[in-house]
């Protein structure tokens, strides 16, 4: 990848095309204005945009190239959603209106055809740019003011309920408690069914509708509304009025009557006093002849009258008042929106606590920023991509520090991209194209292991996403044992995809060898190296178990009055005895050979043989019996063959100790074969 | 020797370059990067080889730099082989006098743009 460093001020272009001399045209027509990036081909020009992709203005493209051509590497920058940022002008010679179509159709904006004039490619590229820059601006200013827009909008809105309820003698909080409320009511209820037909933008235009549920009472006397204590029937009657009265100044609005927030508001203001049963109203609308959007406001209402001190009552409690609303202690509910109240009870009483003016407000826009960018019609602004460089800056800082080998791979195309650091540490490229067979994934890795590693990955799922395996890799010539800590990555849609993995490797050589150290030392006699009895038993056992000729023999001994030399010369000469015969041992035997310690002076050995024992037992024995310094080193010795055992080793070592404690009764300092008739083990020898 | 010398001598259009490249400079400086070209090289190689798939591109690059540089003539045969190759990826003998065209063409082209270097 050649890079033509200038100013930042410049627009960035990649240039993807296998031959040099037409990357060289470009770039000289072009390098005055733009800065350059020169790829060979569509593999190298994904890793590119993998990592950059914000920062390229335009690509230009050839179509035929080795590795990945042009259109496989369009195909590419559609799955990944890159043609919808980068601006992508075909570059070749090929006029061939089927090359030419299928281009247009993968995304492509525009056509140079070769031979290059300088002209014709500085007005494409140019113009090219300015259009999808133009367009990019353009959405965003549309997204802008549409948030301007929709701020305003609630801004009248809010205005226009406060004045009804300032006359009302109320706070401005009523209508804030609706909207919230009917915001909660309604996105439990469109989890639960799609019965109503209304959809996730529709709940901000609904909430924005329900602040004026109550503007009819505009036109009801002050008198009536403010007066203090209850309202006699006939003033109860004109109060009532407020609902349809609401109803006809909507209706009353001029050439706006196909608004959706109209016709919704229109709904709410008329039958937010009608009941489930039929006993509201103006009009005596029943079950679901209510409007839903009404139905839901009418719920709020309550709930909020019920919370709220009045002239006439006190505040209830949030519990109090959804077991009310509930018990049907205040009117008649669809038995659905029950549901959702109690569903969504413990929720609503947080925000009902916590809630103040300003939240609300930011939490309205977060909703309408959320519903936009479901609609997925605007591009990320300038602001998150700012974000996006601070975040790959600090990604950068943190992985630098940590001194792991980082990597980010994906499946199409097959790239794995390495860690700055990890680069250098690997002594490879950042980039490695087909990792499998790159050095990467046939000798840092064993091929093998990789592959397991890329199995297991994509076997993993969106939920259970982690993976980690030790491996032992060859890192610069030596091999080191290594923990791969590695997450799969899915797309965000629906039917997730796998797309690829993050993860590091971690050296984990010190502690591996420590581990083997540990299990040498657990298995070993610090005094003298040779295996313990616990270890030995289980290699024996082991032979026993998968040597079905079994010609082997066990060695059970222990020192003629060892305990004198003790006694005498204290527990150093004592030791020394041992690592003396402990030595003696080692030269008598072979690696294959096993030899323990049993404790105290009690040593072991098993064998194999040829075809007698005598010999070699007896060799062993002498070999053994020696004179350390003032001590005369002197065995009593048991033999036990393994044929007889029946593989068991409990019974072979029985057989030994029969035969050791055949040769103590017998005078010592001698060894003994075991056989059938030798006398068991009096109760004290056991 | 002049760049338009040059053209005359290689069989290329030498007005047509002017037009799209502009300056003398630049032009020279592009047929000179054309002795260091690899696509012929390739092309003779993946023939021999029998890698029709490596001959076609090597062709088509070769075509692609006679035509960024308007050279006629080594444009012209090289044009002819790359579309049989791109239609026919099989090899067949009469390849090898296309082949030989465009070796003829290739060797006037660079033995032209030698002495332009070295004059």
């Amino acid at each position: 990848m050649n890079q033509n460093k200038a100013s930042n001020a410049k627009g960035k272009i990649l240039i993807v095309d296998d031959s040099e001399m037409n990357r060289a045209i470009l770039s000289d027509m072009l390098s005055d204005e733009f800065d350059i990036v020169e790829v060979e081909n569509g593999l190298e020009a994904s890793a590119v945009l993998h990592n950059h992709e914000q920062e390229f203005s335009l690509v230009l493209l050839d179509i035929v190239m080795p590795v990945m051509d042009g259109f496989e590497f369009l195909a590419v920058m559609n799955e990944k959603g890159w043609i919808k940022s980068i601006p992508v002008v075909m570059i070749s010679a090929e006029t061939v209106p089927s090359y030419v179509d299928r281009a247009y159709d993968l995304g492509v904006l525009d056509y140079i055809s070769r031979p290059f004039d300088e002209r014709v490619v500085r007005r494409r590229v140019m113009s090219t740019i300015m259009l999808s820059s133009k367009q990019k601006e353009l959405s965003y200013m549309v997204a802008d003011q549409m948030l301007e827009k929709e701020k305003n909008s609630q801004l009248m809105v809010e205005i226009l309920s406060n004045i009804v309820e300032f006359r009302n003698g109320e706070s401005g909080l009523h209508v804030l408690h609706i909207r919230i409320l009917t915001e909660m009511l309604l996105k439990r209820l469109l989890e639960k069914t799609d019965k109503y037909g209304i959809s996730r933008s529709d709940i901000s235009m609904i909430c924005n509708a329900s602040a004026l549920h109550d503007i009819g009472k505009i036109a009801v006397p002050s008198e009536i509304l403010n007066k203090p204590g209850r309202l006699t029937k006939e003033e109860f009657e004109i109060m009532k009025t407020h609902a349809a009265e609401g109803g006809d100044m909507l209706k009353s609005i001029p050439l706006r009557q196909d608004e959706p927030l109209i016709k919704v508001a229109y709904q709410i203001c008329r039958w937010h006093h009608e009941r489930y049963d039929g006993r509201g109203y103006p009009d005596g609308l029943k079950g679901e002849e209510i409007p839903i959007a009404a139905q839901v406001v009418a719920l709020a209402d309550v709930y909020d009258a019920l919370t709220s001190k009045r002239v006439y009552k006190d505040a209830y409690s949030h519990e109090k008042a959804v077991s009310m609303i509930l018990g049907g202690e205040c009117g008649t509910f669809n038995p659905f929106l029950m549901e959702c109240l109690n569903d969504v009870s413990d929720q609503l009483k947080e925000e009902f606590l916590s809630n103040s003016q300003d939240h609300s407000g930011e939490r309205e826009i977060v909703t309408t920023v959320e519903q936009m960018l479901d609609k997925g019609d605007f591009g990320i602004s300038g602001r998150t991509l700012k974000l996006l460089e601070q975040e790959r800056t600090k990604y950068k800082f943190y992985a630098d520090m940590s001194h792991e080998i980082q990597f980010e791979y994906t499946v199409t195309p097959e790239i794995l991209i390495l860690s700055e650091w990890g680069a250098q540490y690997l002594n490879m490229p950042e980039t490695i194209y087909n990792p499998r067979e790159d050095a990467f994934g046939t000798e840092v890795f064993n091929k093998e292991d990789f592959d397991k590693l890329l199995t297991r990955l994509r076997h993993t799922s969106p939920k259970n996403p982690n993976v980690e395996m030790d491996f032992v890799l060859t890192i610069n010539g030596r091999n080191q044992w290594s923990k791969i800590q590695a997450r799969s990555m899915w797309t965000d849609d629906e039917k997730a995809q796998y797309t690829g993995a993050i993860g590091k490797i971690v050296d984990i050589h010190k502690e591996r060898e420590k581990m083997e150290q540990l299990t040498v030392m657990a298995d070993h006699d610090p005094l003298t190296g040779l295996l313990n009895h616990r270890a030995a038993k289980r290699y024996i056992s082991s032979v026993l178990d998968s040597d079905s000729e079994k010609k082997y023999i066990l060695l059970f001994f222990d020192l003629d009055h060892f305990k004198q030399a003790n006694d005498t010369y204290g527990h150093q000469f004592g030791d020394e005895v041992l690592r003396c015969v402990s030595d003696k041992i080692r030269q008598s035997t072979r690696g294959s050979d096993i030899a323990a310690r049993m404790g105290g002076d009690e040593f072991l050995i098993f064998m194999g043989y040829r075809d007698s024992i005598e010999p070699q037992v007896r060799r062993i024995f002498d070999n053994i019996t020696c004179d350390y310094r003032e001590f005369p080193i002197r065995l009593s010795m048991g033999v036990a063959n393994a044929k007889e055992c029946n593989g068991d080793y409990e019974t072979l070592f029985k057989m030994a100790d029969q035969a050791l404690y055949a040769v103590k009764r017998a005078g010592r300092n001698s060894y003994r074969i075991y056989d059938s008739l030798l006398p068991p083990l009096t109760e004290d020898e056991q | 020797m002049t760049v338009n010398e040059c053209y005359e001598a290689m069989g290329g259009d030498y007005e047509d370059v002017m037009r799209r490249l502009r300056t003398d400079e630049r032009v020279k400086k592009f047929l000179l990067k054309v002795l260091d070209d690899k696509s012929f090289q390739l092309l003779t190689d993946s023939m021999a080889a029998r890698n029709m798939d490596e001959a076609f591109r090597a062709a088509h690059t070769l075509k692609g730099i006679c035509q960024n540089l308007s050279l006629n003539r080594l444009y012209h045969s090289s044009n002819e082989l790359a579309e049989h190759l791109r239609n026919n990826r099989e090899y067949f003998q009469e390849l090898e006098t296309m082949v030989a065209q465009v070796k003829e063409d290739y060797d006037v082209t660079i033995a032209s743009i030698t002495s332009l270097k070295e004059s």
